[in-house]
């Protein structure tokens, strides 16, 4: 394990945090402006110059409004859930590289043609040597080296479904309690594909290291070429997760007033807001490094030095910023699933299709068959799901009732 | 009256095929509409900074009209208060000092927060003295601000007569045969 330097990591911490937080106020108007112009509308344009201040005055707005707890909530846990929702958002973050990285060095190998004593200290010298490389190196990641990397970020962002849990409990209301179990539900659901989808590609990189699976990718090409089966279960998964549109049923406005946050208001609800949207940007970082390579582009971010650096910064970047765009865009195309179909596509359709292909990769994987064999096996499982689905009793469209023209016939005479 | 079997539709649902139980043809197709208008042109309207170009037929604040000697129009025959639904017309009549009339208003005041803007006083109106203008932004400090009375429905009709968006709609151009007094007297 390779020392690090506190002051640089700290630094990093702070950056990362003052980056994302205004990521996320500007998300916001982002959000609104893309949707105002997908409904031919104009947006946000009265502060400053097409609306860029709006977050400022929205920020503002949020902490200098009156921040009621009402008598009927249960102080304590009424207060920490918003805490909880922002704060597990942003701790997922550590070990998601915003940049370039590089994977921390392996174990070096103890030759066996000399003497053991030599053989050992030969091997601990050039390990110490590329332990010191990798440590002076910056890597673009607050937590460089995590080898639990995806799981620590799949269990810290499942603890945020706490924060809507507590959140609608401690309301004491029964819209806000409805949203919150509605989240728990659509949570434990969509955590099984969302684990699922990605163990195809940990068997390949043969490591949770989220530096490792870029660096997979950089030598074998995009995860997206060879498994683009467990890139839509992992996409769709991650909507649900993030209590996206057409996943958003926690706080479906129309039915339940506000969700989970129903009572909260100023910056408790901001807190909420925060959490939605750093988590947003967590998962499309994700998104961007399981599928679409991270920091690599094919001949952009080759060589080293200072140019290949931005480079590579920018490269991530953009990624993720599409796939940001992408979440906004859906939210407003889609309309929400009613509950029961939330439920089946998880349990019925995602997850079989999420164990089918984890037998796929595992196959590929086993008998050393090109990686393309997953890709087409991984189309020819999508269309059998919609073959079996065609044979579905009631998949062909409700027949009317002969029984039913009959007695309109009789009482209309 | 029942609703007959020939004017019945029955309406099935249609077969869903392979294509769409893929549902993502369905989702890009979805997208695709969604992408297409960001690039259509926008429809809204900066209003301080844009003023809406309203239909000729607008129904916005009252006037009362002047005649072509610049008195004011109205005989006082109640028809408009009587035809109002939202009673917000009050009109104390007197004798007129005019001779083509017998009545005129003394004065004549609009509720113009009662007012439901439907147009009834207007087309009650034997002598087309009472017309809906255009101008849609009202504003008052007060209620009693916009109890709009004779004069300041006269001067609604100096703003707006020769401003081009409201002509007179009088046909004649003067007293219609409602206002003539009694040949008999």
């Amino acid at each position: 394990m390779p020392s690090f330097d506190l002051v640089t990591t700290l630094i990093t911490i702070v950056a990362v945090l003052l980056v994302v937080l205004h990521t996320v106020a500007y998300l916001i108007l982002v959000e609104r402006k893309v949707s105002a112009y997908m409904q031919d509308r104009i947006g946000p344009n009265r502060v400053g110059p097409f609306g860029i201040f709006q977050p400022l005055v929205d920020g503002v707005k949020m902490f200098i409004k009156e921040d009621i707890i009402p008598n009927h909530v249960d102080k304590v846990f009424y207060i920490i859930a918003p805490a909880i929702a922002t704060a597990t958002a942003l701790i997922a973050f550590a070990i998601v590289p915003f940049g370039p990285t590089t994977p921390p060095p392996e174990p070096a190998p103890i030759r066996t043609d000399i003497p053991a004593a030599d053989a050992q200290q030969q091997a601990q010298a050039a390990f110490d040597s590329s332990q010191k490389a990798y440590s002076e190196r910056y890597q673009y990641v607050i937590a460089p080296g995590v080898d639990i990397g995806i799981l620590f970020a799949f269990s810290i962002s499942s603890l945020a479904v706490y924060g809507i849990i507590l959140g609608g409990w401690s309301s004491n209301n029964k819209y806000s309690m409805l949203g919150s179990l509605r989240s728990s539900a659509q949570i434990i659901s969509y955590e099984i594909p969302l684990g699922m989808s990605i163990l195809g590609i940990v068997l390949f990189s043969g490591s949770l290291n989220l530096e490792k699976i870029i660096d997979w990718q950089a030598n074998h090409g995009w995860n997206i070429l060879w498994q683009p089966l467990a890139f839509f279960i992992f996409l769709t998964s991650v909507f649900a997760e993030c209590n996206r549109l057409p996943f958003d049923l926690p706080e479906a406005e129309q039915e339940l007033v506000g969700g989970y946050h129903t009572e909260y208001s100023a910056i408790k609800m901001g807190l909420f807001f925060l959490g939605e949207y750093s988590h947003m940007i967590t998962t499309s970082f994700l998104l961007a490094i399981l599928f679409f390579g991270g920091w690599h582009f094919p001949g952009l971010t080759d060589g080293s030095g200072w140019f290949a650096h931005v480079m590579k910064l920018l490269v991530i970047v953009g990624k993720a910023t599409l796939f940001i765009l992408f979440y906004i865009v859906v939210r407003w195309t889609l309309p929400r699933f009613r509950f029961d179909q939330l439920m089946s596509i998880a349990w019925k359709a995602m997850i079989p299709l999420s164990i089918a292909n984890f037998v796929v990769v595992m196959c590929v994987r086993e008998f050393d068959l090109p990686l393309v064999a997953i890709t087409l096996a991984s189309f020819a499982l999508f269309a059998g799901v919609a073959w079996i689905n065609t044979r579905r009793p009631g998949a062909s469209g409700v027949k009317i009732d002969p029984n039913l023209k009959r007695a309109l016939a009789a009482a209309n005479p | 009256m029942p609703i007959a079997e020939k004017d019945v539709r029955w309406i099935e649902e249609p077969k869903l095929g392979l294509f769409d139980l893929l549902y993502v043809p369905a989702i890009v197709g979805g997208l695709a509409t969604t992408l297409k208008h960001v690039f259509m042109p926008r429809v809204t309207q900066q209003f301080p900074e844009e003023k809406p170009t309203l239909p000729p037929n607008y129904r916005g604040v009252h006037r009362l009209n002047r005649d072509e000697q610049g008195r004011v129009k109205c005989v006082a025959c109640y028809m408009c208060s009587t035809a109002c639904p939202a009673h917000c017309i009050d009109i104390v009549a007197a004798p007129s000092p005019w001779p083509d009339r017998e009545k005129y208003p003394e004065t004549f005041v609009i509720d113009e927060l009662r007012c439901i803007y439907c147009g009834m006083c207007e087309e009650a109106c034997p002598v087309d003295a009472i017309e809906l203008t255009s101008l849609y932004d009202l504003t008052g400090l007060s209620r009693e601000q916009m109890m709009f009375d004779k004069e300041k429905l006269l001067s609604v009709f100096d703003q707006t007569a020769n401003a081009g968006k409201d002509p007179i709609r009088t046909s004649a151009g003067r007293l219609s045969v409602a206002s003539e007094p009694p040949k008999d007297q």
